[in-house]
């Protein structure tokens, strides 16, 4: 989630020092020096720029390429299909399913993972004492290997009275629950988004301190004095004074949780009809050997995800020039 | 009560939270917030490591017991020696001490290069690598795995080589970006002070730029092991050979074992251990590597 945090950096960097005009002693350094300064500074760059080609440029290319070809099992390109991967893949009714689960998703973590985070850091704030043991408790899924905590919850879950959640069901003589295998696929997605907020909350929780933190003091004073109650304040001081973290959170979730794949790997297995996505990606690249299908999938996602991104670098630059 | 009197204020004002009845509701409210936490955040760990002392019988009793009335400790040996957890875990370890090596390396190299040393189209190839950052690596699996299995013009293949998680870690325009504005506000001054005194770029960056770049270095560093731990669909698709996976595709593996119920818990509680430790010794550089820079200005 990290990667694309860019305000980051430009919150961190102090302003440029001027130095004594350097182009100006650049343009009478000789021919030969120039180049062998440049050549120098490639030198230093070489190793990035390859591992960009191979590894970030030339697949984004590449992976528009592919879903135009018709490759076999083993990846090798067997000829062109033109737009027969996308026809298939929009006629494919699990191609559906996995976009209908990762929009539900995104829905409901946009519902439990941003917004329950931020009014608990609102609430968090409040507190005067035991801030480090609460930033401390909500952090600690977040380093968790996804896997074991996601196996850990498929228990917490299972469907019979060994579950800890029926276990505590049954215990309070209420009815219990399929959870996981539950027949209604959204109930399952919303299982599979209660575990992913769980593990996740945690930066989300300290990002929204941390702006808490900036908020001036009068600003509540004055609110205060117009006789604006708690929920006014938030609404009018605490919302607009940290606006703009907000979008960016929002831009982040969406971009991160349209990514979703190891809650339908280590919860469901992508059963029944709760593969998302990239689940799907993984699938019929893997099982299927359908890399030409894969890659359609992808580069719709590809696209959709680009343009999330650029909004968010987008805010974020506003953020920062804040 | 200093406390109350040195935090700026927020929401609530110090004035009405030394009312007697309000400091009451402070007190009950913090309590039941630090019992509610508690439960949340400590309760299922505390699950997984209580479950993985019982026995095989006691995990799948109903209703469950909530202190083991067995401790079977020789569980987590079980669970280490059968399942070669001890194994996932250095496999995962090496993979992130690569990947913070190759990244300190080479992406501190390339930022030092593009924030120094200012190449012809340096703006231009520092543009390309923030381009990346819209793209998650996510999406790129595909062309990224067929990559990995056959290298454009070098015709390696780097499926179950660690060189397939190394080398796509490099390519990472966030801690390019980071390095990069650390480096910025280095002054021109000490370079300049430096080539006077005959230092090539190479002992301006070791004796002036590294010194002064500790923090942004623990931070890139973290970021880059935190990575890899979380990773799993890369080292899903490029690491099948059971002694060379990481420990979380080796969980995922350990599912088809018709491994018991009691040993399964042991076992991510192993695998969880590294990660809690690290996390506890280095929670002030990972909590403020990621709030600094979304704090404002």
């Amino acid at each position: 989630m990290a990667t694309i945090n860019v305000s980051h950096a430009r919150a961190r960097g102090l302003p440029r020092e001027g130095g004594p005009a350097p182009s100006a002693r650049r343009r009478k350094a000789p021919l030969g020096r120039r180049v062998r300064r440049n050549l120098v500074s490639y030198a230093f760059l070489i190793g990035a720029i390859l591992c960009f080609l191979v590894f970030s440029w030339y697949p984004i290319v590449h992976e528009f390429v592919l879903s135009f070809q018709h490759l076999n099992k083993f990846g090798q390109t067997e000829g062109w299909r033109g737009w027969r991967n996308y026809q298939n893949m929009i006629h494919d009714p699990s191609f559906w399913t996995s976009v209908r689960v990762t929009l539900v998703f995104t829905g409901l973590a946009l519902i439990f993972g941003y917004a329950v985070p931020f009014l608990l850091a609102v609430g968090l704030n409040e507190f005067r004492h035991a801030q480090g043991f609460f930033r401390l408790l909500v952090y600690l899924p977040v380093m968790l290997p996804p896997v074991a905590a996601a196996f850990l919850w498929r228990w917490f879950y299972a469907p019979d009275g060994s579950g800890f959640f029926n276990t505590v069901l049954h215990f309070l003589h209420l009815p219990t629950s399929q959870w996981l295998q539950s027949p209604n696929n959204t109930f399952v997605v919303l299982c599979m988004v209660i575990f992913s907020t769980w593990s996740n909350m945690g930066s989300g929780v300290l990002i929204y301190l941390a702006s808490l933190q900036g908020i001036p003091g009068e600003l509540y004073e004055a609110a205060e004095l117009d006789g604006a109650g708690i929920f006014k304040r938030i609404w009018h001081v605490t919302v607009p004074q940290t606006r703009l973290i907000l979008s960016l959170m929002l831009l982040t979730q969406i971009v991160a949780t349209m990514q979703t794949f190891t809650e339908s790997l280590a919860l469901t297995r992508g059963e029944p009809g709760t593969a998302t996505l990239v689940y799907q990606v993984y699938q019929d690249a893997t099982n299927f050997g359908n890399f030409g299908g894969s890659a359609a999938i992808s580069s719709v996602l590809l696209i959709v995800l680009a343009i999330f991104s650029g909004a968010y670098l987008y805010v974020s630059r506003r953020v920062a020039e804040e | 009560m200093t406390a109350f009197d040195t935090h700026t204020r927020t929401l609530i004002s110090r004035t009405q939270l030394n009312r007697p009845l309000a400091r009451r509701l402070y007190w009950t409210a913090l309590v039941v917030s630090i019992v509610v936490f508690a439960f949340l955040f400590l309760f299922p760990l505390y699950w997984l490591f209580s479950s993985g002392l019982k026995s095989a019988s006691e995990v799948e009793q109903i209703p469950q017991t909530l202190i083991p009335h067995s401790w079977q400790w020789s569980n987590f040996s079980t669970a280490w020696s059968s399942y070669d957890l001890g194994r996932f875990i250095f496999n995962t370890a090496y993979y992130a001490f690569g990947a913070v090596v190759l990244q300190l390396v080479f992406d501190v190299a390339a930022a030092y290069a593009l924030s120094k040393l200012r190449p012809v189209l340096g703006n231009v190839v520092l543009g390309l690598m923030l381009a990346t950052l819209m793209i998650p690596a996510t999406v790129l699996v595909i062309p990224n795995y067929l990559t990995a299995v056959n290298v454009p013009v070098l015709h390696w293949n780097l499926i179950n080589n660690p060189m397939a998680i190394w080398l796509p870690s490099v390519a990472n325009g966030f801690n390019i970006f980071l390095l990069k504005r650390f480096f910025d506000s280095i002054p021109e001054e000490l370079m300049a002070a430096a080539a006077i005194d005959g230092a090539g770029p190479l002992r301006a960056l070791r004796s002036i730029v590294l010194p002064m770049s500790r923090p942004i270095l623990a931070v890139v560093s973290i970021f880059a092991m935190v990575a890899v731990w979380k990773d799993v669909l890369w080292p899903l698709l490029v690491i099948n050979d059971t002694s060379k996976m990481t420990i979380n595709v080796g969980l995922l593996n350990l599912t088809g074992d018709g491994i018991p119920l009691n040993i399964e818990m042991a076992s991510l509680a192993v695998a969880a251990v590294p990660t809690i430790v690290f996390f506890l010794i280095f929670q002030r550089n990972i909590m403020a590597g990621l709030t600094a820079g979304s704090l404002k200005g």
